[in-house]
């Protein structure tokens, strides 16, 4: 790959504006072997000029989002290359300011993706090697804890953090000629004029907050690709607007998408209290019996875990607060004489689907595809699923494949995901999640019926509940959660937390949540819901701040942004738009 | 007329720094590393200077392990024309006094007409390369620049200095160094397109043998260890109260 680089970078450099597209393609010999339905720039990275401003870099596939199934896709396009003596050029875009700093997980991997992406990774030095050594499972109420069977059967998996192995992974990727660019945010899908996508264009950056350039003002890039994979993660920006604009979710298997939002923290304990790979899991306390989530505590390697709270985000009390209820969790005695003499190495927080086989969206779009959690492949009931995603981005790589080396259109990626595991894994986990709609008893009733008499074959498909954003029910039907206050051993205020994810967002840059009508924070959120962004963001971007003058207003503390997308996800009145900022900012994780 | 940019590569600032549990050191693993934010800017003002026309190539380099490599990139993806990475292999940190020797080896073959270093690197605040390389060359050296005007014909640089007082102007004679302070430039964005083409250029690897210095720390870190908690406030009820406090608790009366 890099030998078209340098013959191109020599005349790249004095003219801009001069159409490379023109000069015949110094390696056409290799790829005589593909159909003529292939447009003639195949296995090729150029300048196309400047069109509208912009300056144009072509790919054979372009893939936004350098986590576990965009890594997997381009590793696995690269194989295919190699396989078939074929050359295709790959380019990851990433909006973190590196790769992983945007990956957070539990994380129990199961590694059967990885075991049929990268055979020997043991071999490889993937950081996968922690055994799974215990699984327990505790019902928790204010003081005590019940064991109860686990319901996990992680014989074979490991612990892990998901942020060191899509690193891991991304050197693999560049071993193998994947480019990969971290500190750049993919805003934009372009399109061409029979409304097929034909890419995506960066962020501008040096934009000041007011809209005008600055001194260091850079135009965007439009990195343009034959096949366009969006891998943005849970609840993708770019995803959401494809799947909104071609109603993938109609075409797919029809229902909504349902969230959760997941707060971790990463300790380093004392050494005796440590067992490497032991599993923790819990439901009830802090949450109550109408409100979905539980937590989980992993002993990974070097002294350290990973302890976090998933709440789902169909919760109904507009006062819960995510990040105080995790507060609260930790002071729980099973916890909390674990994280004594400890101290917090990193936190963070993101939303995941929970919506699993119904939710799943047709994935083919005219030029490409969504993979990974941006459609959704997440297997609740085991609470995995990295090992879904990375096996979804290795079927989009091979239909990939297909349409750009045979013509084969790309819809035979929906195909080959209802063949595969995937599809069965998700269809056999379908019913335990809406069926705690009914409530936690319930729910708990029907998944045990599920898990040892059903196992996935009844002949019904359960339905979801509304979406979560319609299932926050008025202020005036709740109390005010009160809140301990945090003790700065166990228990922490947001600031102190967020100053351990690392997260940082360059200051003089328009703010990146945006308010589809300015007054609705004021008239809707506020009066009636009591202003419930205020408490579900992990981040405390949004603040209702008073004056002497006015009464409260909405204030928007852009910087501080996790990228969680729970306000896209929440906000009642779906007033609130994440769009992505600048690349290279955001959260800084290493270990979640 | 070439110049020389020395780039360090620093754990990231964003970072939250944590230290080594056996208090050798500052934990270096699984954390975001990024370029000295002042060493951007002295990389930002070289290119500045070449694109004003007062100088003809920018060449960074770099004194560390292999993953410098990374740094010097973002130097190219800049706009550096070449890079020269000094390998230091498995040394550890090396000291100001070696990195000063080792510009000093570097200036001898390449001849630039002018040196810029960041004033300080973020990791150990010394403050001290800068001056000690102007020392072991003889040059003149303009720290802590906040303004730096190139005559090319006279080959003298005017730098702007912020100093304690204020501002001191400095006349200085080319060949000479120049350290860099936060105000003097805003370092450009490395664009996409020129990441890409930075993969292309030269990074050339060279040895402390190949020239000549030995590193011998005169150094050595005994112990890292947190500043001590801050300890809760108190508010005092009286000025009575606040002077006994004063007097007999901080003892500062």
């Amino acid at each position: 790959m890099h030998r078209f680089l340098s013959t191109f970078a020599s005349r790249a450099k004095p003219c801009r504006n001069s159409f490379f597209s023109s000069i015949p393609n110094p390696s056409s010999s290799i790829l005589c072997g593909f159909s003529s339905l292939c447009t003639p720039i195949k296995g090729w990275r150029g300048f196309s000029g400047e069109s509208g401003g912009r300056e144009s870099l072509l790919y054979d596939v372009v893939i936004v989002g350098a986590g576990p199934a965009g890594l997997s896709a381009a590793i696995r396009l690269k194989q295919l290359c190699r396989e078939r003596s074929a050359d295709l050029s790959v380019c990851v875009l990433e909006k973190g300011s590196e790769v992983g700093a945007h990956i957070i997980s539990g994380n129990v991997f199961e590694p059967r993706a990885l075991d049929e992406l990268i055979p020997n990774w043991k071999d490889e030095g993937a950081p996968v090697e922690v055994r799974v050594s215990s699984d327990r499972f505790l019902l928790l109420m204010k003081d005590r804890a019940l064991p109860l069977p686990s319901p996990f059967d992680n014989k074979g998996n490991y612990v892990i953090s998901l942020s060191q192995l899509v690193r891991w992974m991304a050197s693999k990727a560049e071993e193998m000629g994947v480019e990969i660019y971290p500190g750049f945010a993919a805003c934009e899908i372009l399109y061409d004029k029979d409304q097929k996508v034909v890419g995506v264009a960066t962020n501008d950056m040096g934009v000041a907050k007011d809209g005008s350039k600055r001194e260091t003002f850079q135009p965007g890039v439009e990195v343009k690709g034959r096949v366009t994979l969006l891998a943005e993660g849970c609840r993708g920006s770019l995803s959401e607007k494809i799947i909104r604009d071609h109603k993938l979710r109609d075409k797919g298997q029809g229902q909504h998408q349902t969230y959760a939002i997941g707060i971790k923290e990463v300790w380093e304990i004392e050494e005796g209290k440590h067992k490497p790979g032991s599993v923790l899991h819990t439901v009830g306390w802090p949450l109550d019996n109408n409100t979905y989530g539980g937590s989980f505590l992993y002993h990974m390697k070097d002294r350290q875990i990973a302890l976090g709270l998933v709440v789902a985000l169909d919760y109904h009390n507009p006062y819960l607060s995510p990040f105080d209820e995790f507060q609260k969790l930790k002071h729980h005695p099973s916890i909390k004489s674990l994280l004594e003499g400890g101290n917090v190495l990193e936190y963070g927080a993101r939303t995941l689907n929970e919506g699993g086989f119904q939710s799943i969206p047709f994935p083919v779009f005219p030029g490409g595809a969504v993979i990974g959690c941006s459609a959704g492949y997440l297997n609740v009931p085991k609470i995995k699923g990295s090992h879904t995603a990375m096996k979804s981005g290795m079927l989009a790589a091979e239909a990939t494949f297909r349409k750009l080396a045979e013509g084969v259109p790309m819809e035979s990626y929906w195909d080959s995901l209802k063949k595969s595991w995937v599809w069965e894994e998700l269809h056999k986990a379908r019913n335990y999640r809406p069926a705690f709609k009914f409530g936690l008893l319930p729910g708990l009733a029907i998944s045990a019926l599920e898990r040892y008499i059903f196992r996935g074959r009844l002949p019904l498909t359960l339905k979801h509940g509304k979406p979560d954003h319609e299932a926050t029910e008025f202020a005036g039907l709740h109390d005010p959660i009160q809140y301990p206050k945090p003790d700065g051993i166990v228990s922490f205020d947001v600031p102190t937390s967020l100053y351990r994810s690392n997260t940082n967002h360059e200051h003089d840059q328009p703010a990146h949540l945006c308010l589809r009508d300015p007054a609705i924070p004021e008239l809707v959120n506020l009066p009636l819901y009591a202003g419930p962004e205020s408490r579900y963001c992990p981040a405390r971007v949004y603040e209702y701040v008073s004056d002497e003058k006015h009464g409260p207003k909405l204030q928007i503390n852009a910087q501080n942004c996790l990228h969680c997308k729970a306000c896209d996800i929440k906000d009642p009145k779906q007033n609130i738009e994440w769009t992505v900022p600048e690349g290279g900012g955001g959260p800084g994780y290493t270990v979640m | 007329m070439k110049i020389m940019v020395a780039v360090k590569r620093v754990i990231d600032y964003a970072v939250k720094i944590r230290v080594k549990s056996d208090k050798s050191g500052v934990e270096m693993s699984n954390v975001k590393m990024s370029m000295n934010p002042f060493c951007e800017i002295g990389v930002e003002e070289a290119l500045r200077i070449r694109e004003a026309g007062a100088a003809s190539e920018v060449v960074a380099v770099s004194v560390g392990p292999a993953q410098c490599a990374d740094t010097l990139r973002t130097a190219l993806a800049m706009g550096a024309d070449r890079a020269i990475h000094v390998v230091s292999g498995s040394l550890g940190p090396v000291l100001p006094l070696s990195v000063a020797k080792i510009l000093k080896a570097l200036v001898e073959i390449e001849r630039p007409g002018l040196l810029i270093l960041g004033k300080q690197a973020i990791d150990d605040d010394c403050n001290q390369t800068g001056q000690m390389v102007a020392g072991l060359l003889k040059w003149p050296q303009g720290t802590f620049a906040s303004k730096v005007l190139l005559d090319k014909e006279k080959q003298v640089a005017t730098v702007e200095r912020e100093v304690d007082g204020g501002l001191e102007t400095l006349s200085l004679d080319l060949p000479a160094v120049i350290t860099t302070d936060l105000r003097l430039n805003q370092p450009r964005y490395a664009t996409l397109p020129n990441i890409m083409k930075a993969k292309s250029k030269v990074i050339k690897k060279v040895t402390l043998e190949e020239l000549n210095v030995e590193i011998k720390s005169d150094l050595e870190v005994v112990q890292v260890t947190e500043p001590p908690k801050r300890k809760a406030g108190v508010i005092v009820s009286s000025v009575d109260e606040l002077i006994d406090k004063l007097k007999n608790e901080a003892r500062v009366l």
